[in-house]
């Protein structure tokens, strides 16, 4: 367990924040941009998802996952709810709408983001007639988000990154490398133009295109659990 | 100008339930609309063309989706009166959390017992639902509610499954209140709420709708 403090001191106990995460994880950079767009400073601390400290299995008993944000010694899991907690927490840069109407929307397209956006880190684990399944449920589910929860603005949040972008963000940057290891391309240009354009628009904001994980890491790392779990079967 | 406020749902549903029991605790007039879920209408694929599903909460014109997400709207558009989340964040953070681990868990588990066929099938889906139930007994702790002194959002999002316990574990061919008495206790108290009581579904009637179900899927 590797930890080191990011962007300035911190003040007091109450108000010490640190992330548990992995290197890599879609879910842990969710959490990285939430603290980031709000400046909130925070201590990293890498676990090893093989061999999980004791800490995260205190902090989340019941799933023991990343990422686990820590605030003033108390846990919140669970990557959006902790994106919540941080906008409600430190307010100033709203990530949801203030509207009580448009913030049930933006909820809705997180919570879609969770259900289904997990289709496509499915594809690792099945081959075959499953995979080809997982591939057709992905492009549905692709479909839905370009033509109901995109539309035509730019951003999900409009002219501007909210919430919603950043429960899409494993699209812009996690599915081209999911992609290139498995020799498949979901996102076309033709058939998701805005979805697309998209993607690039995201990875041009500032506080995302500093914050992302090394790409050719990835690679090797995905190719090799796509190698072991071919192997196993 | 009136609010108008439609409810499109369907009697059985425990997610339909959540949300008029956030109704009734704010004391919200609405328009109840019953769906018939095996033939959905055109009002329900045009207010929830995503998922197509009940409950959709409909307030003045515009469509919310997803039970959960529309309590929290009710919460936050009524915020006068019966608050159903906590205002401090990380309480906030605590409660939603719990309230996702029923959404993803409890539904789950509940349809593979009583779609379950006897045997192995059946004993692996009520070991995975006494599991579930236990972890929500270790949550409650010795609380008379999962929101502490009084019942709270993650009462509201369990609950409704009550109406369901009879039908599952008539199928499913155990007793629930012999593995997890903590749980029942914890109904029965919530059951003392009037609003509660009123709002879940007899369970005989609801027993028989999941007979109907299993028929459906050729498993009677």
């Amino acid at each position: 367990m590797t930890s080191y403090l990011c962007k300035g001191n911190q003040s007091s106990m109450a108000d010490q924040v640190k992330l548990h995460g992995t290197w890599s994880s879609p879910f842990v950079y969710r959490v990285i941009w939430a603290l980031k767009l709000k400046g909130v400073p925070y201590e990293y601390v890498e676990e090893d998802l093989f061999k999980k400290s004791p800490l995260l299995q205190q902090y989340n008993p019941v799933n023991k996952k990343i990422p686990v944000l820590v605030h003033g010694g108390k846990p919140v899991c669970e990557s959006m709810i902790i994106v919540e907690y941080i906008d409600q927490t430190w307010p100033h840069n709203p990530l949801l709408p203030t509207d009580p109407y448009e913030k049930a929307m933006a909820r809705f397209w997180v919570k879609f983001a969770e259900d289904k956006g997990s289709i496509i880190g499915s594809l690792f684990r099945v081959s075959g007639e499953e995979h080809e399944k997982a591939i057709k449920e992905s492009l549905e589910m692709l479909k839905i988000v370009e033509e109901h929860g995109l539309g035509e603005k730019t951003f999900f949040g409009g002219d501007k990154i909210g919430i919603v972008d950043i429960a899409f963000g494993a699209f812009s940057h996690w599915l081209g490398v999911i992609e290139e290891t498995l020799g498949l391309e979901l996102l076309q240009p033709n058939a998701f133009p805005r979805l697309h354009a998209w993607t690039k628009n995201f990875k041009e904001v500032p506080v995302i295109k500093d914050n992302l994980p090394d790409r050719d890491k990835m690679l090797v790392q995905l190719k090799g659990i796509r190698e072991m779990y071919l192997a196993s079967k | 100008m009136a609010d108008e406020v439609v409810l499109l749902d369907f009697w059985a549903s425990m997610f339909g339930m959540r949300v008029r029991i956030a109704l009734a605790e704010k004391g919200i007039k609405y328009e109840y609309k019953e769906q018939d879920v095996f033939n959905k209408g055109p009002q329900l694929l045009q207010t929830n063309p995503v998922h197509k599903k009940v409950p959709v909460l409909i307030h003045n014109g515009k469509p919310v989706c997803e039970s959960l997400i529309i309590v929290q709207y009710i919460d936050e558009v009524w915020k006068d009166k019966s608050p159903l989340l906590p205002s401090d964040p990380y309480q906030r953070a605590h409660a939603k959390f719990w309230a996702d681990f029923v959404d993803k868990k409890v539904y789950e588990v509940s349809k593979r017992v009583w779609t379950s066929t006897k045997g192995e099938e059946r004993e692996a889906a009520k070991k995975d639902y006494f599991e579930i139930f236990k972890i929500l007994e270790g949550e409650l702790g010795d609380k008379p509610y999962f929101g502490g002194e009084t019942f709270g959002f993650v009462d509201l999002s369990l609950i409704p499954f009550y109406s369901w316990f009879y039908a599952i574990e008539t199928f499913g061919e155990f007793n629930l209140e012999a593995e997890c008495p903590k749980i029942i206790a914890w109904a029965k108290r919530c059951l003392h709420k009037e609003i509660v009581a009123k709002t879940l579904q007899d369970e005989k009637k609801v027993y028989e709708f999941v007979g109907q179900l299993r028929k459906m899927r050729g498993l009677e």
